[in-house]
């Protein structure tokens, strides 16, 4: 065992060093903060899916009005409404995201926010219409949140069934050749395997695993009927169900009769499925240590995670009491959410700062720099989420945007600059290399030292 | 991986101090040799391609009239056509609309031309962000890859490295994503430091390979850009960008900086527009967004100056509007649309409709894609692969499985001189 490092535990396992929170004494405190209550969503609370359903309600309401009342003045009033509410969904989730920054910025529990991003794009889920368009946030709130210290059976039966999943990967009108909605429809083919796939590929076995076509197929027909409305969530809907018996990897699920108990029983076999524990731990040890692991590494975790079902306690135990984890050199450099987030740990950033925000400073302050850096908010490039490699953020372009916010945002977020050569310390600790030391001092004034401590990999990489 | 550098560890530290010392730094970035260390003797051939994704969904029907249609006076009540509503005519049957009428002269010249009636396979259910996928990722249904069409085919091209494509913009484009390496910029990246701020973020990265190489290469760019006049600033620009979130003529300078690699050592460049989905007030919204395409193609034509005659310039929608005009003056989310083509290696001065004389599906109701839509006669993957297979050479085979896998090229349109 090593000995361990309280810095570098901010640094890897948090959001950074913060002047103000003490860093970790030890792994057991780490573990003990993620099993004690979620102090950082009460303090900096944003909606859950099932508040966010109110807000499509209304919407679709006032479309009712629209369609049966139409050339009305109620019809009117009701199209203004519709904007109304499109306009504070777009506000929301701008004031969401200052409130996730805010929660990496003050929290004492900063591995916890570590793990919500890391499942979060594990299960990545966007609106691609509609209302939906704001809600991926409510949506990691409620499906995600609550289970990345407990089964990952749950977490998985949690995001597979989340209404924004269901409309992400268009498993919500789903149907199968004998189910009722297909005689309906005439025979049409109705089936979309795009869930079942990605399940499959993304979420639990991986994409080299031993499973073929005829699974992806089995497992889209087992899946009919998973829907979601805006007044109850998730629904199984049984007309679009196909009946009879499918066969995932060698196992048969369903009867005569649809049953949701079916798919969940498949999702939960996969979850343990040997090739999902080998998968899920490559996968932690390249997002939480370097983009190439220590084999080692990912053995114990996977180890972990085959012996525990799945405990996602116990398999971030496993992380944190192995010493490959605690290798010195920093190495996976942080994607610009995290790296924003980070710097404003550094700063202290307070929450008035950002209660001050209006809509269009937050586009320009929060939005806007995560979108020059690479990472527009919410819109990873797939259902794979964003990428892991350090190549793909430190373009010559992710760079220069780095450079330009690491000098002015700053600024923009508190009032008075630190003394560089001061915070060279405070940000880096005692691991600030000379060359970083030397620029703070020798920068042309505070905007720039700050700005170069920031923009150092040392800063820049964990 | 942690700390590895894909470049040749060649100082790069002293090459920046040498393209300082010497003056190199400031003129032409892409003109000079010292730019790509790597070997590009084997560059993939002289022919320029540019890709233009028209996000939002170009109404294909309003941007190239079909005023010879009997049916289309009847389906548009304020949204009018033909040479009576100010457009040019093309061919007798076809007029372009008044906002492209600064393209006519490269109609003339033959450098112009279109295809109609295109459509990607994407059917039903008219979402942008699915038929963008599609239109990007090349396949015939969603979820089937997670690159893009331009990259698998920079994958087949001999000879192309890092430099051979640009994905111009802040966006990650699909279209470009994948296996083969290719360069990422937008000119709003440009890097402005103080002289000392330079100097010192040189030395905080020195010791770290991957940012070093990142930011000499950016320093680089920021400094070719110096010769990109600042569009931003002309106020000619103003209100023709109002109300977009890209700042005021950012399609000029993405176009300038895809000219000036272009006549350099790359090859390949693609960026979108926006602005395209025009659900109300059309004839305001639509002038507004082909002005800016229309000025993108001419800053192209004059920014590739020698090199225009070898480039083939493809603006592609992910797909057309109704044929029915809506009740809000506009248009709603529909099947086939157009396919802008520009550029001295193309064969313009004409619209090309499927395969034949009478390809035109027509207007009439009961001709329309589900009673509502204009039907496509032609996948435009098939217009797409046929370009690169002129302009690159790549054999049918790898175009029809690899590159637009389960595509049937079918005949050859002849878009190309």
């Amino acid at each position: 065992m090593v000995r361990f490092d309280p810095v570098l535990a901010e640094m890897r396992f948090g959001s950074g060093l913060s002047p103000v929170i003490a860093p970790p004494a030890s792994a057991a405190q780490m573990l003990a903060h993620l099993q004690g209550p979620d102090h950082a969503a009460d303090r900096f609370a944003v909606e859950t899916f099932t508040q966010y359903r109110e807000r499509v309600i209304r919407v679709q309401a006032a479309w009712k009005v629209r369609q049966t009342e139409r050339g009305s003045e109620a019809a009117t009033l009701a199209r203004k409404s519709v904007n109304l509410e499109k306009k504070a969904a777009r506000t929301e989730r701008l004031r969401w995201l200052g409130q996730q920054i805010l929660r990496r910025t003050w929290t004492e529990d900063a591995l916890r926010e570590r793990l919500v991003g890391f499942w979060a794009d594990h299960f990545t889920a966007q609106g691609k219409a509609g209302m939906l368009r704001w809600s991926a946030t409510p949506y990691v709130e409620e499906s995600i949140r609550p289970h990345v210290t407990g089964r990952f059976e749950d977490l998985l039966v949690a995001a597979t069934t989340g209404p924004l999943m269901l409309h992400y990967l268009d498993q919500y009108r789903s149907y199968g050749p004998n189910s009722r909605r297909a005689a309906q429809q005439g025979g049409a083919d109705g089936l979309n395997e795009n869930l079942a796939r990605e399940v499959l590929e993304l979420h639990t076995l991986g994409v080299g695993a031993p499973y073929d076509q005829e699974d992806v197929r089995a497992l889209a027909l087992l899946f009919t009927g998973l829907s979601y409305q805006p007044e109850k969530g998730f629904v199984f809907r049984k007309p679009l169900a196909e009946p009879g018996v499918h066969e995932v990897l060698g196992v048969s699920y369903g009867g005569a009769k649809a049953r949701l108990q079916d798919i969940r029983a498949a999702l939960r076999d996969l979850a343990a499925h040997p090739a999902t524990a080998r998968h899920i731990a490559q996968k932690l040890a390249v997002h939480f240590v370097a983009d190439a692991p220590p084999p080692p590494l990912v053995a114990h975790l996977e180890a972990r995670f085959i012996q525990t079902g799945g405990d996602l306690m116990q398999v971030t135990a496993a992380l944190l009491e192995h010493p490959a984890a605690w290798e010195p050199d920093l190495r996976n450099v942080k994607p610009p959410f995290d790296y924003l987030s980070s710097i404003a740990r550094a700063l202290t950033v307070p929450q008035t700062r950002f209660d001050a925000l209006k809509e269009g400073d937050m586009a320009r302050m929060l939005r806007q720099p995560l979108q020059e850096m690479g990472q527009p908010w919410e819109a990873p490039p797939g259902p794979d989420g964003w990428p892991e490699a350090d190549g793909h953020w430190i373009t010559p372009q992710g760079l220069a945007a780095r450079l330009r916010w690491a000098m002015t945002w700053p600024a923009m977020m508190v009032p008075d600059l630190p003394d560089p050569r001061a915070f060279v310390t405070l940000a880096l600790g005692d691991r600030a290399p000379e060359p970083v030391r030397f620029a703070a001092m020798a920068a042309e004034n505070r905007a720039e030292g700050v700005g170069l401590i920031l923009a150092s990999p040392a800063f820049q990489r964990r | 991986m942690p700390r590895t550098d894909p470049k040749p560890q060649s100082t790069p530290l002293n090459r920046r101090s040498f393209l300082i010392r010497t003056g190199l730094i400031g003129c032409s970035v892409a003109a000079s040799p010292l730019m790509t260390p790597i070997s590009f003797a084997a560059a993939p051939g002289e022919n320029r391609l540019v890709v233009i994704i028209l996000r939002g969904a170009m109404d294909g029907l309003d941007v190239v009239q079909p005023y010879g249609d009997p049916a289309l006076a009847g389906l548009r009540r304020t949204l009018l056509a033909g040479e009576a509503a100010g457009a040019s005519d093309l061919d007798g049957f076809f007029a372009l609309h008044p906002a492209l009428s600064g393209l006519m002269p490269l109609w003339q010249a033959g450098e112009l031309g279109f295809a109609h009636a295109v459509s990607t396979p994407y059917r039903d259910k008219r979402s942008h962000f699915d038929g963008q996928d599609l239109l990007e990722a090349g396949t015939p249904g969603l979820g089937q890859v997670r690159d893009g069409w331009l990259n698998r085919m920079l994958q087949h091209l001999p000879g192309a490295e890092g430099r051979t494509a640009y994905a111009l913009g802040h966006e990650d484009m699909l279209l470009l994503r994948g296996a083969a390496a290719v360069s990422n910029w937008t000119p709003e990246a440009r890097l402005r430091l103080s002289p000392q701020a330079e100097r010192l973020a040189g030395l905080v990265m020195h010791d770290d390979p991957l940012f070093n190489a990142a930011l000499e290469e950016a320093l680089l760019l920021s400094a070719g850009e110096e010769d990109v006049p600042d569009m931003a600033a002309a106020p000619m620009m103003g209100a023709a960008m109002s109300g977009r979130a890209e700042p005021m003529g950012g399609h000029l300078r993405l176009a300038g900086f895809a000219a000036e690699q272009l006549r350099g050592h790359s090859r390949i460049a693609a960026f979108s527009l926006g602005g395209w989905d025009t659900h109300q007030a059309q004839a305001a919204g639509l002038t507004r967004a082909l002005g800016r395409l229309s000025e993108t193609i001419l800053a192209l034509r004059d920014g590739l100056g020698p090199v225009w005659g070898q480039t083939a310039v493809l603006a592609l929608t992910e797909f057309g509007r109704t044929a029915r005009e809506n009740g809000t003056r506009g248009t709603d989310h529909g099947t086939a649309g157009a396919m802008l083509m520009a550029g001295g290696a193309v064969r313009g001065g004409r619209v090309t409709v499927g395969a034949g004389p009478n390809a035109w599906p027509g207007l009439a109701e009961s001709d329309l894609y589900q009673r509502r839509d204009l039907m496509p006669v032609r996948d435009v993957r098939a217009h797409a692969a046929w370009a690169m297979r002129g302009l690159f050479g790549l054999e049918r085979a790898a175009l029809e499985q690899a590159v637009f896998p389960g595509l049937d090229m079918g005949a050859d349109p002849g878009l190309l001189r």
